[in-house]
């Protein structure tokens, strides 16, 4: 069949309630301090990797929490978990932990080692 | 000390400034146009940031107005007042006239009637409700979606009202951010299986105890925080409530399905007092709440010699504040009858 390059566009919407939130929940158990995130950006701020790369942990924890995980297995392999991030958090949040909890989360879950 | 002052307004700040006023020798006329003193106070179940009773403020403030120098009129509206030499003449709406030496307006705020965010759906969809309509549930004890089921999963909308210039209110109403946090709190409690989604511009939790309850709902109650307005609420086939916000912080629209959405309302300058404003020429803020003579010192104070403001008709204000207030406009009225009268 002819292809005329036409295509239907994947909408951008969170759509919230299709999402799994598997992984989230199994952070917020392992590392309750992530439940006292506000998004503040200080720890992207601060990240080396940030400074060089898109790489943004405020970002992905956002998107933990409304269960993006797809975009976060590709993300979250950036990290080189130095932790300097852990040290400027207003909040307290361990997120050095946060991001190694979530790696264990991608792994066990489906079985993706990032 | 000798005089006389009239209060318009038995709500908190009414109550608590004929009571100081009252233990200062003057004697007080306490005009309240309902039935019942409280004013909003009556509405609360509980208030923030300790989850007190607010019954518990509200019989504080009945004793402070056991006073043999006061005469209360409830269920009386005051029509107008004129200003005679160093005199006040104020006309109640039943005829009668009431002379004094000074005049304290505490008329309060009236709450933003969020039909006006059509978009929002009270009114329309059985399961949008006020942040007063829960109020209202946590007194009764139940919870419930229009057809007697408990909610599972609930959304709370920010700044209804507040910060709007499409409704006209570019201010913030101060105390909505801390109410959806109780409120949110007190959900969860009440309905321990439920998810809470709070959907924030800012989060202001600029009072005393504010920042922390806010971390103890992230903490210890998992609410979520979203940052972003809803813009819209509809409902789907099977008549569950549908939401559309953008989550800023991830970039993207974002759509969820809610059992129950509870709208802050915001505070709005009361027709009551809109219209003694207009009556006695008063000067009102871009806001449309009284205007003070002086930003720092002069808060209580208006454009009319001898006639003094108190709480929520100044500005929106929490309960701490309302009665710091009253007794602040005390001490001015003090003042005026010691010195300035003369």
């Amino acid at each position: 069949m002819e292809k005329f390059g036409f295509t239907l566009t994947k909408a951008r919407v969170i759509d919230y309630d299709r999402n799994d939130h598997s992984i989230v929940d199994f952070i917020m158990e392992r590392e309750p301090s992530f439940k006292a995130c506000i998004e503040c950006g200080c720890c992207s701020a601060t990240c080396t990797t940030g400074n060089f790369t898109g790489f943004s942990l405020r970002e992905i924890n956002v998107l933990l929490k409304r269960g993006e995980n797809d975009q976060v297995r590709k993300k979250i392999k950036k990290c080189m978990l130095c932790g300097k991030c852990s040290l400027v958090c207003p909040r307290g949040v361990n997120t050095r932990n946060v991001v190694f909890v979530a790696k264990q989360a991608f792994q066990k879950f489906d079985n993706y080692a990032v | 000390m000798t005089g006389s002052v009239v209060v318009v307004g038995g709500g908190t700040a009414g109550m608590e400034a004929a009571g100081q006023l009252a233990k200062a020798g003057l004697s007080v006329t306490l005009i309240e146009k309902e039935k019942y003193l409280g004013g909003h106070l009556r509405e609360w179940h509980h208030l923030f940031p300790d989850r007190r009773p607010g019954d518990e403020v509200l019989s504080y403030l009945k004793n402070q107005i056991i006073h043999n120098n006061i005469r209360l009129l409830t269920g009386e509206g005051v029509e107008g007042f004129q200003k005679r030499g160093n005199d006040f003449i104020i006309n109640t709406r039943s005829g009668d006239v009431v002379k004094a030496d000074a005049v304290l307006l505490t008329t309060g705020f009236d709450l933003f009637r969020s039909e006006r965010k059509e978009e929002y759906g009270y009114g329309i969809y059985d399961n949008v409700i006020t942040s007063s309509d829960l109020e209202e549930m946590f007194h009764s004890g139940e919870i419930m979606m229009k057809n007697g089921e408990k909610p599972e999963k609930i959304g709370i909308v920010h700044c209804v009202g507040s910060r709007d210039e499409k409704v006209g209110n570019l201010y913030c109403s101060k105390l909505c951010c801390v109410t959806a946090v109780k409120q949110a709190i007190e959900l969860k409690e009440a309905l321990n299986k439920c998810k809470v989604f709070c959907f924030y511009m800012d989060m202001r939790m600029g009072g005393a105890l504010y920042e922390e309850l806010y971390r103890e709902a992230q903490e210890k109650y998992g609410i979520t925080f979203i940052r972003g307005k809803v813009s819209e609420v509809g409902v789907n086939f099977s008549k569950r409530l549908v939401i559309k916000a953008e989550d800023t912080l991830a970039g993207r629209p974002l759509k969820m399905e809610l059992d129950l959405l509870v709208l802050m309302a915001g505070m709005e300058m009361s027709a009551e007092g809109l219209k003694l404003a207009e009556a006695g020429k008063l000067e009102i803020g871009e806001n449309r709440f009284f205007a003070a003579s002086d930003n720092h010192f002069g808060s209580n104070k208006s454009n009319l010699k001898g006639l003094f403001y108190a709480g929520t008709c100044t500005a929106p204000m929490n309960i701490t504040e309302t009665i710091s207030h009253a007794r602040s406009a005390v001490s001015d009225i003090i003042n005026y009858m010691n010195s300035d009268r003369k």
